[in-house]
C-alpha cells in the first residue's frame, strides 16, 4: 500500500478514536462549538486528503458531512439528538470505509446515496425532523461543563489559524532536528492539523500535541542497548570496588546515576496512558443504553495511569467486553431501578491506579449484581457442577463460575452479550499477560471486577530454580507456594504407578518432575531421588500442579526476551533472559507445562460430565481402579467407592483372633487380603484399598495397582464366585468386577456378630443380590434431575446387578413409556423442575403401559406429610437420599413383591 | 549464445569492478576449510559460556550472552554429521545474523579473511555427502586446498525443519 495512504489511515483512525470520547459530551451539550469544530476539521481533512489520494467515495461522504457540520458550527442549525445520531452514522461510515481501505487497499463497492441524501436534506434544511428553530449558540453553550468557552472561534479565524500552522510547520520541516529537540517540538506531522488548531485552546488536552511517533523497533533497540550499558556499568562498579583509591570512582558514580536514569527513561518510552484503551468505551456505553433503553453513566478515573504499550494492547478487548457486560447484564432498566429504590441512571465506574508494580483496573456498576440462584441453576443444567457440589459452594465460588467457558446468565442473547463466550475469554487473556481478575458482587447492589496486571510484560519477577546444573526461571505470578520434600517425613512424594503425587493439605497434588520433563537425566531410585527436593506449587487457571526441582534460589526481576525462531517449537519455554551475572537462562512457561503434562484432563472430565448428563443410560462410563491380586486376571472396582489408596508396611499388621488389623488414623482398621492367593508376609509393602462406609473402614490388600480407566461396565459373564459381580472387558482385557459390598459385609458382618449385633440387612441383601445376578437382569429406570445422583447411582445399581436407564426428567421417562420400554422398577426423585415426583407417579399410575411397575421415591425431604403424599401419588416405597444400603435393600424387597401393590 | 554470454560478462566487468571478487572469513572444522561471506559475520568469539537448552534439537548447543543480546549457539560439527571434538572447550565461534536474530556457529578454529576471485568458484560437487551439499553454496579452488562456502541461512533453516 502507498505510504501516503498508510499515514493517512493512521492519522484518521487516531482522530476518530479521540472523537469517540468527545461524542458523548456532544449529546449532553449538543451545541458544544469546540467539538463540532473538531468533527468539522476532521471531515475537512479527510475530504482534502481523499481528493489527493483518489478515494472518491470517502471524499463524498466526508464532504457532505462537512457541509452539515459547517452549518452546526456556524450556529444556524441546532444540534438535536437526531442530528447527533446522523453525525455518528457518518463517522461510522467513514470508519467502515477506512477499515476497508486498510484491509484491501481500495474503497469498497457500494453507494452511500442514502446517507448522503440524509446529510444533504439536513444541510439544505428540507428535512422534516428539523422542526426546532435554530438557536443562537451562545445561549445554550453555557451548559457545557468540560470544554472551554473558546468555542467562539469563527470559521474564518479557524481557517487562518490552520494556514498559519501549516506554514510554521513547513518551516520547521526544512530544518533538520535533533531527536531530543523534536520531542519538545509541538507541530510535527503534516496531516495533524486537527490537533494543531487546538494548540491555541488552553483547556484542550495537549498530550497529543507533544507526542512524536517512533517505531517500536527503535525503542526495543534502545532498550537492549540500555540493558547492555547496565551490565557494563555493573562490571565496572565491581572492578572499582576492589580499588577504592582509583580516580575512576567519582566519575563511575556519576555514570551509575546517569545509567539508572536512562534505564528508567527508556522504560517510560514504552508506557502509554490507559486512557488510550478507554477511548472507545463511552461510545459503546452510549450505543448500549440506546439499544437497551437503559440510562447509563460511564465515569472514568485515572485515565493517565501509564502502562506498557504491549499490555495495553492485550487488555483493550477484555476491558471493552467487561464494560459492555456491566452495561448489559449489570445495570437494570430505569423502571427496575426505580422499583429497587435506586436512581434512574445507573453508573458504570472505571478506575485505574498503581499498586506496587501492578496496575489495578476496577470496573464497578451499581446494577443488580450476579443472580446467585440463576447461576446455580445454570451450573447444574450445563453440567458444570452437580447439585451436591453447588450446595456446598460458597457464594464466592459460585460467582467464580461466570469465568467458565460456555456460561452466560443473560436470558436473552442480545446483540451485545449473552452468548456465553466472554468472561472465560477475558480471564484467559488477562492470565496470558500474567494478570489476575477478581470479582465481588452483591445481589441487588452491583458488581465490581478488579483486574490486576503487571506494569510491563518486558520485566517479570521470576523465581530462579535449578535442576542439576541447569537453572531456569519461573514467573512468580504462577507460583503459589514452595514445599520442601523430605522422604522420611510426612512431606514425602508418593508414586502411583510411576507418577509422583504429593498430599498437600488433604488434597492430592499431581507432580511433574522437571528433570524428567526436560530430559535432564533419569535416576533408578526415583523415590529416594526426591529427597530434599522442592515442590513448586504452580497454578494455571484452575489447574494446580507441582514442579519438582532440585534447588530454589532467589527471585529476580528479569527482562523477557523471545527465544530464537529455530526453537519456537519448544512449548515449555516462554522466552529466555540474561541474569544479573550475565548468564543466559530459559524461562519456563507454566501454561505449556500444564498442557504437556495433562491439564486437558480437567476439560475432559467436564466434557464427560456434560455428555453424561444428556446421554445417561446403561452406557454410563465409570472410573475404575484396576489392580491385580494373585495370578488371575486383572480386577476392577469403581473408583468412587474407594476412599483412599495406601501403601501398607506389612510389619505393622497386627493379628487378633485370626483378624488382621492395622492402626490407621488413630483407629483400628480390619484388613483382608483380596483372596487367598495374595500372600501377606511380614515384611515389605503392599498396596491397600481403603473402603469407608459410615465410619467403618476396611482395608483390602492387593498385589499391585495397575491403572485407572474410564469404561462402561458391561458385565458379560456373571459369576458365582463370592465377592465378584462378573467379568467385563476393560481396556481390552477380561477383567473381574469386584463386588465391594461382599468385602465390607464379610468383615463388618463378623465384626458385629462378635459384638452380638445381627447384620440382618446386609446379609439379606447379599442373598437377594445373588438371586438377581443369576436370574435375568432386572431393568431399573432412574429419574433424577441431578447429574450427581445419576452419576452416583448408576454404577451402584449396575454393580449390584441391574440394568439401569437414567433420565433427567419425568418427561423423558414418559417418552420412554410411549416408546414401549418396560422396566421392573422406577426410582424417582421428588424435587424436579417442570414436573415433580408426585405428579410423575400419578401419571405413571394412570398410564396403561406402566401402571403396574413398582415405584420408589427417593428424596431428601421425608416429612411424614411428604411420605403420605408419596404413597397417595402411587409410590410403593419412600426412602431418603444418600442411603445406599437402604436403597439396595428397598429395591430388592420391592422387586421381590413383584408389581405395584395398589 | 556464446557471444551473448561473453558480452554480459564483459559488461559486468566494466560496470562493477568489485563484483568479481568476494571476501570470506575462513574457518576450520575437522581439518576442512570453510568460508562464510564476511558481510554475514557479526563477531568472532573465543571460549564462551553456553547455557544448555533442554529439549532443543541436538545441533543446538545452547544460548549465550553477547553484550546483552541472546545468541543461539549451533554446533556445526553436529550439523555436518561429524563426531564431537575431544578437547571441546577450546573451540571458537562465529556470530552471524539471520532474520534479525543472532546465531553463534561453534567451530574448531577461525582462520584469515580471504578475498577470492569469482573465477575460482565452482558449484558444489554433485557427489558430495547430502548433509554437506545442502548447506554449502559452492566451493573455491585455492592453491593447496578446497574451500567450501557455508550457506548459513540454509544451515539454520535445516534446524527449523528437521526433515
Amino acid at each position: 500500500m502507498d505510504d501516503l495512504i498508510v499515514e493517512f489511515l493512521t492519522e484518521t483512525n487516531e482522530s476518530l478514536q479521540e472523537l469517540d470520547t468527545d461524542l458523548i459530551t456532544l449529546e449532553q451539550n449538543p451545541n458544544d462549538k469546540n467539538l463540532i469544530s473538531k468533527i468539522f476539521r476532521l471531515m475537512h481533512t479527510i475530504k482534502g486528503t481523499c481528493g489527493f489520494l483518489g478515494l472518491p467515495r470517502l471524499e463524498t461522504v466526508a464532504h457532505r458531512a462537512e457541509n452539515v457540520m459547517g452549518r452546526f458550527r456556524d450556529g444556524n442549525l441546532e444540534v438535536t439528538p437526531t442530528y447527533v445520531s446522523l453525525i455518528l452514522e457518518s463517522l461510522d461510515r467513514v470508519r467502515f470505509l477506512l477499515g476497508h481501505i486498510e484491509a484491501n487497499g481500495t474503497e469498497p463497492e457500494g453507494s452511500d446515496a442514502e446517507l448522503i441524501e440524509k446529510l444533504d436534506s439536513v444541510y439544505e434544511g428540507r428535512d422534516k425532523v428539523a422542526s426546532e428553530p435554530p438557536v443562537a449558540v451562545s445561549e445554550t453553550k453555557s451548559a457545557a461543563p468540560i470544554v472551554s468557552t473558546q468555542g467562539h472561534v469563527v470559521a474564518a479565524e479557524l481557517e487562518a489559524l490552520m494556514a498559519e500552522f501549516e506554514a510554521a510547520e513547513r518551516a520547521t520541516k526544512t530544518v533538520p532536528e535533533p531527536v531530543v529537540a523534536a520531542i519538545k517540538e509541538p507541530a510535527k506531522e503534516p496531516t495533524q492539523d486537527t490537533h494543531k488548531a487546538e494548540q491555541k485552546e488552553p483547556a484542550e488536552s495537549s498530550i497529543s500535541n507533544q507526542s512524536l511517533r517512533v517505531s517500536v523497533d527503535v525503542l526495543e533497540n534502545l532498550m537492549t542497548m540500555v540493558s547492555e550499558l547496565v551490565l557494563t556499568r555493573n562490571q565496572l562498579l565491581q572492578i572499582s570496588r576492589s580499588d577504592k583509591e582509583s580516580g575512576f570512582v567519582t566519575p563511575l558514580q556519576r555514570l551509575n546515576h546517569v545509567v539508572s536514569d536512562l534505564q528508567e527513561g527508556v522504560m517510560k518510552t514504552r508506557m502509554q496512558p490507559i486512557g488510550n484503551a478507554w477511548a472507545k468505551l463511552p461510545r459503546i456505553i452510549r450505543d448500549l443504553s440506546m439499544e437497551l433503553g437503559k440510562k447509563i453513566d460511564l465515569v472514568m478515573t485515572g485515565q493517565d495511569t501509564e502502562l506498557d504499550r504491549q499490555v495495553l494492547d492485550m487488555i483493550k478487548d477484555p476491558l471493552t467486553h467487561m464494560v459492555r457486560n456491566s452495561g448489559d447484564h449489570g445495570i437494570e432498566t430505569p423502571a427496575e431501578r426505580i422499583k429497587a429504590g435506586k436512581p434512574e441512571t445507573g453508573t458504570v465506574h472505571l478506575r485505574a491506579f498503581h499498586e506496587g508494580g501492578h496496575i489495578i483496573i476496577e470496573i464497578s456498576d451499581d446494577g443488580k449484581g450476579l443472580p446467585l440462584e440463576k447461576i446455580k441453576k445454570k451450573l447444574v443444567s450445563n453440567g458444570l457442577a452437580t447439585e451436591e457440589e453447588v450446595a456446598r459452594m460458597s457464594t464466592q465460588q459460585i460467582q467464580q463460575y461466570i469465568f467458565h467457558a460456555g456460561f452466560s446468565t443473560a436470558d436473552k442473547v442480545t446483540s451485545v452479550s449473552g452468548r456465553g463466550v466472554g468472561m472465560d475469554v477475558v480471564r484467559t487473556n488477562i492470565e496470558k499477560i500474567g494478570g489476575a481478575i477478581e470479582m465481588n458482587s452483591v445481589e441487588g447492589k452491583g458488581s465490581t471486577f478488579s483486574i490486576k496486571i503487571p506494569l510491563t510484560l518486558a520485566i517479570v519477577s521470576s523465581l530462579i530454580v535449578a535442576v542439576g546444573e541447569e537453572r531456569f526461571a519461573i514467573p512468580q505470578l504462577s507460583v503459589r507456594e514452595l514445599v520442601l520434600v523430605s522422604q522420611a517425613s510426612v512431606n514425602r512424594i508418593e508414586l502411583i504407578k510411576d507418577t509422583p503425587v504429593f498430599r498437600l493439605r488433604e488434597k492430592l497434588l499431581p507432580l511433574v518432575s522437571l528433570k524428567t520433563l526436560l530430559k535432564l537425566g533419569a535416576s533408578d531410585d526415583v523415590l529416594n531421588d526426591f529427597d530434599h527436593k522442592y515442590i513448586i506449587v504452580t497454578q494455571v487457571g484452575g489447574y494446580t500442579f507441582g514442579l519438582i526441582v532440585d534447588q530454589v534460589f532467589d527471585t529476580e526481576e528479569i527482562v523477557v526476551k523471545p527465544v530464537a525462531k529455530i526453537l519456537k517449537d519448544l512449548s515449555l519455554f516462554s522466552g529466555n533472559t540474561i541474569l544479573g551475572d550475565g548468564s543466559v537462562i530459559m524461562i519456563l512457561d507454566p501454561n505449556g507445562i500444564a498442557k504437556v503434562t495433562g491439564e486437558n484432563k480437567i476439560s475432559e472430565e467436564s466434557d464427560t460430565k456434560a455428555i453424561n448428563s444428556s446421554l445417561m443410560s446403561a452406557e454410563t462410563k465409570t472410573s475404575l481402579l484396576l489392580f491385580t491380586a494373585g495370578s488371575d486376571s486383572p480386577k476392577a472396582v469403581p473408583l468412587s467407592l474407594i476412599s483412599r489408596l495406601e501403601n501398607i508396611d506389612l510389619s505393622s499388621i497386627e493379628r487378633t483372633g485370626g483378624q488382621m488389623l492395622v492402626q490407621y488414623r488413630g483407629t483400628l482398621m480390619p484388613l483382608i487380603p483380596f483372596n487367598d492367593t495374595v500372600h501377606v508376609g511380614s515384611e515389605g509393602q503392599k498396596p491397600l484399598l481403603v473402603f469407608s462406609e459410615r465410619g467403618k473402614s476396611v482395608g483390602i490388600i492387593v498385589d499391585s495397582i495397575i491403572d485407572i480407566r474410564e469404561e462402561v461396565i458391561n458385565i458379560q459373564v456373571s459369576t458365582n464366585k463370592a465377592g465378584l459381580t462378573g467379568s467385563a472387558i476393560i481396556g481390552g482385557k477380561a477383567t473381574e468386577i469386584v463386588e465391594v459390598m461382599h468385602y465390607l459385609n464379610s468383615v463388618h458382618g463378623d465384626w458385629f456378630k462378635d459384638h452380638g449385633d445381627e447384620p440382618f440387612l446386609a446379609q439379606q441383601k447379599n442373598n437377594d443380590d445373588n438371586k438377581a445376578g443369576k436370574s435375568a437382569r432386572r431393568r431399573i429406570l432412574l429419574v433424577d434431575d441431578s447429574p450427581f445422583f445419576r452419576n452416583m447411582l448408576c454404577p451402584v445399581l449396575t454393580v449390584a446387578g441391574y440394568d439401569v436407564v437414567a433420565v433427567e426428567s419425568p418427561m423423558k421417562a414418559l417418552a420412554l413409556s410411549e416408546k414401549g420400554d418396560r422396566f421392573d422398577l422406577i426410582i424417582s426423585d421428588i424435587e424436579m423442575p417442570e414436573m415433580n415426583g408426585f405428579d410423575f407417579a400419578s401419571k405413571v399410575r394412570s398410564s396403561k403401559e406402566w401402571q403396574d411397575i413398582p415405584m420408589v421415591a427417593m428424596t431428601s425431604h421425608s416429612t411424614p406429610e411428604d411420605i403420605d403424599h408419596g404413597y397417595k401419588s402411587g409410590f410403593d416405597r419412600y426412602i431418603a437420599k444418600f442411603d445406599r444400603e437402604t436403597l439396595l435393600d428397598t429395591i430388592n424387597r420391592t422387586l421381590a413383591l413383584g408389581g405395584h401393590q395398589a | 549464445m556464446t557471444t551473448q554470454q561473453s558480452l554480459n560478462i564483459s559488461s559486468e566487468h566494466h560496470n562493477l569492478v568489485a563484483s568479481h571478487q568476494k571476501d570470506f572469513l575462513t574457518i576450520n572444522i575437522n581439518g576442512q576449510m570453510f568460508g562464510i561471506p564476511i558481510l554475514q559475520v557479526q563477531d568472532v568469539l573465543g571460549e564462551v559460556k553456553v547455557t544448555r537448552i533442554p529439549l532443543a534439537p541436538p545441533q543446538v548447543m545452547g544460548s549465550l550472552n553477547l553484550r546483552g543480546r541472546i545468541v543461539t549457539a549451533i554446533d556445526v560439527r553436529k550439523c555436518l554429521g561429524l563426531n564431537p571434538l575431544e578437547n571441546s572447550d577450546r573451540r571458537m565461534s562465529v556470530v552471524v545474523t539471520h532474520e534479525d536474530e543472532l546465531y553463534s556457529l561453534i567451530i574448531d578454529n577461525v582462520g584469515d579473511v580471504l578475498t577470492l576471485q569469482d573465477k575460482e568458484y565452482e558449484q558444489t560437487p554433485a557427489t558430495l555427502d547430502i548433509s554437506w551439499k545442502t548447506i554449502s553454496l559452492g566451493v573455491y579452488r585455492l592453491n593447496d586446498e578446497i574451500l567450501v562456502i557455508l550457506d548459513v541461512p540454509k544451515l539454520l533453516l535445516s534446524l527449523q525443519h528437521p526433515n
